[in-house]
């Protein structure tokens, strides 16, 4: 069986650090690549009523543009590389999601890229490598 | 016309064009007056008309409407207010939600939004006028109010939610005027449209009415107890202004900041009442005596115990609005499958509102003591009007509440003025959402016709703080009556359609067919 990398993709230049260490890993061992998109979104959040009348619009919008603008372009991409990838789109907590998305999908190992923030601007604004380290299921490989 | 005469009558023209701003300056205030006089004549009879008691009593029909309807819906639900409130805490927490449902409208946040509509001034300066004229009894009708006002709620909210819009484009919205129409229609009853559209013109004036003005007005009213007297316009252009800019020019921050204080601010003031509860534990005991008294003794309030009764069962209907079908609107456009869900979140909501809000603010109260007894008899004393208990500043409504706890905590006041200010805020800009959805009823959808009636409830923010205008409180608070009128009527009729999504949610509940996902 082939192994699967779970890649965290959000289209920044860390990500695509990310993506490029996983498909050259891929690329060598046979692999796939799971390309994960995932929106950061709290169920316990406050918004307007005309922002819950809108919601089920704007889900539809923002996935769209996921997957037109973020994903489509590097699914291809990868594609024409020679190794195969399938993308997730996700609503949540970001790091929580990436680690469900390697249970479902029985991924060996999840790859993300870090933005490089100090201890400090870590500690303040969370870091999604950070808190994928504690509670990702699998091995986790952060590309700086 | 020769020469000589057109400039005479130019300069008489110019003359009483010069004299009409001093004329209107000096007929200023009775031009006001006059305003108020005509608006009090013409909308008199119907303010009287809802607020009017049963022959012989001083019991207002309204809140007997209110009070039956809310008992009615607990006898045909089985008290499903006390049977379902496991249930409803797991539906909030997200346990029945399907997490590919990620992203939608969850139940807590239909929730949240409702809440924000609801909790405002009536649980901060209503439960003091509460108290002050029904003594601490009125705290227990009160509570008992809130209580059954969550079968009603729960009545309006699945409603709200299985004849709500879904539009093509992805919106969804709802309330009482769709399932009014809707659910008369499948019923095959006639005069579902015509309550639809008597509540949408009542839910309009509300809107601007207690939900703008009497807001604008409160909020003002704090400010200058803090700052000083200035004049009110001042408030209210600058209310208008934030309004304008959440609703019409769509700036989310503004709305999303107040969304995020405003649940901070409840907590606080929840926090700081149960500090100054915890502060004076050995009074706790002594002052539920007192509410359990004084319901059914009065304990020498004015109206005894019906005045209690009245005044406890009348502020709780004020503040959470059950039975209203305002919030119906707000809880639609919930993600779910199952409209009924949304009936059981939605009771939660009185409960939060008054049995637990409400309770806290009538407990500072009285555990503060600013109800002054008589020391031989334990009774309390009236005030010099005869209308109410004595208390010890003289203070109603705010002022009673910011006296209770600024006589534990001094600078607590500081802080209720800007919850009260934010508060108000919150609910103006629900309740233009609850007018826009009733507006756009009437006159259909378009960006032309939603901006009307924006600008008017801007200009009525202004109006609301610059003016004193009584007659026209009372009449928006009559028009927020009166949509309890219409929808309960409606309820009535509706409710078996409820009754049968509950037996069948509640069966496939039980045998195992509806699952929790976490």
């Amino acid at each position: 069986m082939s192994d699967k990398f779970v890649v965290g993709y959000d289209g920044s230049v860390a990500a695509r650090r990310a993506l490029e260490f996983a498909v050259a890993r891929a690329k060598a061992q046979g692999g796939t690549i799971v390309l994960a998109h995932v929106l950061e979104w709290s169920p316990y959040s406050f918004l307007t009523p005309t922002e819950l009348e809108e919601r089920h619009k704007r889900r539809r919008e923002e996935m769209a543009r996921a997957e037109t603008a973020v994903l489509a372009p590097v699914v291809a991409e990868v594609t024409d590389s020679g190794v195969p990838v399938e993308s997730v789109i996700r609503y949540g907590n970001i790091a929580d999601i990436l680690g469900k998305i390697a249970t479902e999908k029985g991924a060996v190992q999840i790859v993300v890229g870090r933005e490089g923030y100090s201890a400090l601007e870590a500690r303040i604004f969370g870091s999604v490598a950070g808190t994928l380290v504690q509670t990702a299921p699998v091995p986790c490989t952060i590309v700086p | 016309m020769n020469k000589n005469t057109f400039s005479a009558a130019l300069a008489a023209a110019g003359l009483a064009l010069a004299a009409v701003p001093a004329l209107a300056q000096e007929q200023a205030g009775s031009l006001d007056d006059r305003v108020n006089q005509v608006f009090a004549d013409s909308t008199g009879w119907f303010v009287s008309l809802i607020f009017s008691n049963f022959p012989g009593t001083s019991f207002p029909w309204i809140v007997a409407w209110l009070v039956v309807g809310a008992t009615v819906f607990t006898l045909y639900f089985g008290f499903i207010q006390f049977r379902a409130v496991g249930h409803s805490i797991a539906l909030v927490k997200g346990d029945y939600s399907d997490p590919d449902d990620a992203g939608e409208v969850s139940h807590f946040q239909a929730l949240a939004t409702a809440l924000s509509g609801t909790v405002g001034l009536g649980n901060i300066a209503g439960v003091a006028v509460a108290v002050s004229i029904g003594g601490p009894g009125a705290t227990f009708w009160m509570i008992l109010a809130g209580l059954m006002g969550m079968a009603s709620k729960f009545t309006e909210c699945t409603l709200g939610v299985k004849y709500r819009n879904e539009y093509p484009d992805g919106r969804v919205s709802g309330g009482p005027m769709y399932y009014l129409s809707k659910g008369f229609a499948e019923r095959g009853l006639p005069g579902g449209k015509i309550l639809a559209v008597l509540f949408s013109i009542f839910c309009i004036l509300g809107a601007l009415g207690g939900g703008n003005m009497f807001q604008a007005n409160q909020a003002h009213q704090q400010i200058t107890g803090v700052v000083g007297e200035y004049p009110g316009w001042i408030t209210g252009l600058i209310f208008a202004g934030l309004v304008f800019a959440v609703i019409v020019g769509g700036i989310r921050s503004i709305a999303r900041v107040t969304e995020k204080v405003v649940p901070f601010m409840g907590l606080l003031y929840v926090g700081t009442a149960l500090i100054i509860i915890a502060m004076n534990y050995h009074l706790i005991g002594w002052a539920f005596g007192q509410i359990f008294a004084g319901a059914f003794t009065g304990l020498g309030v004015a109206g005894g115990m019906v005045g209690a009764l009245i005044q406890g069962f009348k502020r709780a209907a004020f503040s959470n609005e059950a039975g209203v079908g305002s919030a119906a609107i707000a809880h639609s456009a919930v993600k779910t499958k199952e409209p009924i869900t949304e009936g059981f979140v939605s009771l939660l909501e009185p409960f939060i509102d008054t049995v637990v809000v409400c309770t806290m603010t009538a407990l500072v109260i009285i555990i503060t003591q600013q109800l002054v007894t008589d020391p031989e008899t334990g009774l309390y004393l009236l005030n010099e009007a005869g209308n109410g208990v004595k208390t010890v500043g003289d203070t109603s409504g705010v002022g009673l509440t910011s006296a209770a706890f600024g006589s534990a905590i001094g600078w607590f006041p500081f802080v209720l003025a800007i919850a009260v200010v934010l508060f108000a805020f919150s609910t103006m800009i629900t309740w233009s959402y609850y007018g826009l959805k009733a507006w756009t009823y009437l006159f259909g959808e378009g960006d032309a016709k939603e901006l009307v009636f924006k600008v008017i409830f801007c200009v009525f923010v202004v109006i609301g703080a610059a003016a004193q205008l009584g007659p026209v409180i009372d009449f928006s608070d009559a028009a927020i009556f009166a949509m309890a009128v219409v929808n309960i009527i409606g309820l009535y009729f509706l409710m078996p359609i409820v009754r049968r999504e509950l037996d069948s949610y509640m069966s496939r509940l039980r045998s195992g067919e509806i699952m929790k996902f976490k």
